[in-house]
């Protein structure tokens, strides 16, 4: 069973750092994974996307035309990747900034303020770890015990932003599951 | 120590630290940058050197200096920073040095494009300088055979005292994947005061090691193309290294590819096995020496029909694969350049048009 997941937004929304963590959850629920960013001349403020792999066996190719699911965070990225998404994948929509629906009725389009969440949490910049808790909480592609884990790892050095960050977590997965 | 989730690029570093060698110097180029980013922080926690060249050109002859004193060393760039080494590598064969260098390809020519290719085949295996010399070359598929090759190339290159090559492309560089370093690949440094620069001045030795590729003298100079000849033709006989997939089965087609474009073709081949079409592959690891028997071997299979290159350049494998199918099977070419990757689909829709 091979799951892919793209993550796509501004540049500077910590579109390949949620991707990242996403990843490391996989590798330590002993699946295999690649992470496989866009490095493309972009400009600052352009798009970034990443795409995660995520497999119980060897990871052929790191390609991916056709994702199973995508966690859209600005209105490009879910116009230009929602037609792309496989049948009953989980589209994660950032409704704070994005007005406009997927147009798709065949996948789980899941629909969170990410930003006004974050804002709330007290730090907007937390708004890539409450769509990745919200997406992973719907998607179950990794276990969210492991999330947990590698959230406070990925900060670990930062210790001040973990209680923020665990906060992101614990929102987006309440907001998942409304 | 178990997996750590890298980029290629800082596992190229790593490997290459745990493989012994503390000596890095580099002149910084997109999609490969990262392993000086790395090793600028990594090396100094370890007491190794790093150093950024003026110019890739430079760096070349830092590496053949500290190649000449007996020290491990090597070197990363992308496709247009290793054509400004390639001087700098020919002084090296020629000096007869062991050395690493690391080439994360990207589209060409000249400054091309910055996304993943595999346009340097032909210069890394056939002629990456002047001269009559060869690279040993090993083309990793992943961020853990990048790791692994990275740590056998500095006992490779000192074996045959002759530079190694690292030919990976700009996916290999980026990607991020599960690695977990083998410490038993490390290997000590072999005994080089046969022929390193040891400074006889200062220590007080008697023995004097010249290290030149000048020879005026013809005759001289052709026994040394010989010698420099019998190392590339013993990497033919003990070095040769591929991975044959779905090799035992009644293959129709049979597909040689190597680095990430291998990956896209394992995805196809295990696709089309679904469909009830078998295709085999044989991906090389070593590039040079090629894995020409084995792709020989494979196109004579009873139920092959077609053989092809697939890679993410205008058909420059090629010119090996038909060298070793001699003309037994036609040898068709598929794939895309100047960053694109071609996807699953596409090598899939290529491989049905040569079974039917």
């Amino acid at each position: 069973m091979q799951s892919e997941v793209m993550f796509a937004g501004f540049g500077g929304q910590g579109i390949l750092l949620s991707a990242k963590i996403l990843a490391h959850a996989a590798m330590e629920d002993g699946l295999e994974v690649a992470w496989v960013p866009s490095y493309g001349p972009e400009m600052r403020g352009g798009t970034a996307y990443c795409t995660v792999v995520i497999s119980d066996r060897l990871i052929g190719s790191p390609i991916i035309r056709n994702p199973m699911h995508l966690v859209a965070m600005n209105r490009p990225s879910l116009e230009k990747f929602a037609p792309l998404v496989k049948p009953n994948g989980v589209i994660l929509v950032n409704s704070t900034l994005i007005s406009i629906e997927s147009g798709r009725d065949d996948v789980d389009e899941l629909r969170v303020p990410v930003n006004d969440i974050a804002v709330r949490l007290g730090n907007v910049r937390s708004a890539n770890i409450v769509a990745l808790a919200a997406f992973v909480a719907r998607a179950g592609v990794v276990k969210m015990e492991t999330l947990r884990h590698c959230v406070k790892e990925e900060f670990a050095t930062k210790e001040k932003l973990i209680p923020l960050n665990m906060a992101a977590v614990e929102e987006g997965e309440k907001a998942a599951a409304k | 120590m178990g997996k750590v989730l890298m980029k290629g690029n800082e596992a190229i570093g790593e490997a290459a630290i745990r493989a012994g060698c503390l000596n890095y110097f580099a002149y910084p180029i997109t999609p490969q940058s990262e392993v000086a980013e790395y090793l600028s922080r990594r090396l100094p926690e370890v007491g190794g050197l790093f150093l950024q060249g003026e110019s890739e050109v430079a760096v070349s002859y830092m590496i053949l200096g500290a190649a000449a004193a007996g020290e491990r060393v090597f070197t990363t760039s992308s496709s247009p920073g290793i054509s400004l080494m390639s001087e700098g590598i020919s002084y090296i064969a020629g000096m007869q040095l062991p050395a690493v260098f690391v080439n994360i390809m990207r589209g060409g020519p000249g400054l091309g494009g910055i996304l993943p290719s595999q346009a340097d085949y032909l210069q890394a295996t056939k002629g990456i300088g002047h001269g009559d010399f060869r690279l040993l070359v090993m083309a990793p598929a992943s961020v853990q055979e990048a790791a692994e090759m990275t740590m056998k190339a500095f006992p490779l290159a000192e074996k045959y005292r002759n530079p190694v090559m690292i030919l990976g492309d700009g996916l290999i560089g980026q990607m991020m994947e599960p690695v977990e370093f083998h410490d038993n690949l490390k290997t000590k440094p072999v005994d080089k005061n046969g022929w390193a620069t040891n400074g006889m001045d200062t220590r007080g030795s008697s023995q004097r090691n010249l290290i030149r590729s000048l020879y005026l003298d013809p005759e001289v100079l052709n026994r040394h193309n010989l010698e420099l000849k019998a190392k590339y033709d013993r990497m033919q006989q003990e070095e040769i290294r591929f991975e044959a997939v779905n090799i035992d089965s009644d293959y129709k087609v049979l597909i040689v590819s190597y680095g990430t474009m291998s990956r896209v073709c394992r995805t196809a081949v295990d696709q089309l096995k679904a469909e009830g079409l078998e295709v085999g592959m044989i991906r090389p690891q070593t590039v040079f020496p090629f894995p020409e028997e084995a792709v020989g071997n494979a196109a004579a299979g009873k139920s092959c029909r077609a053989v092809a290159s697939i890679e993410m350049s205008m058909g420059q494998m090629l010119e090996d694969v038909q060298r070793s199918v001699k003309g037994r099977q036609p040898v068709h070419w598929f794939g895309k350049c100047g960053g694109e990757v071609p996807t699953p689909e596409e090598v899939i829709e290529f491989v049905r048009s040569l079974a039917r």
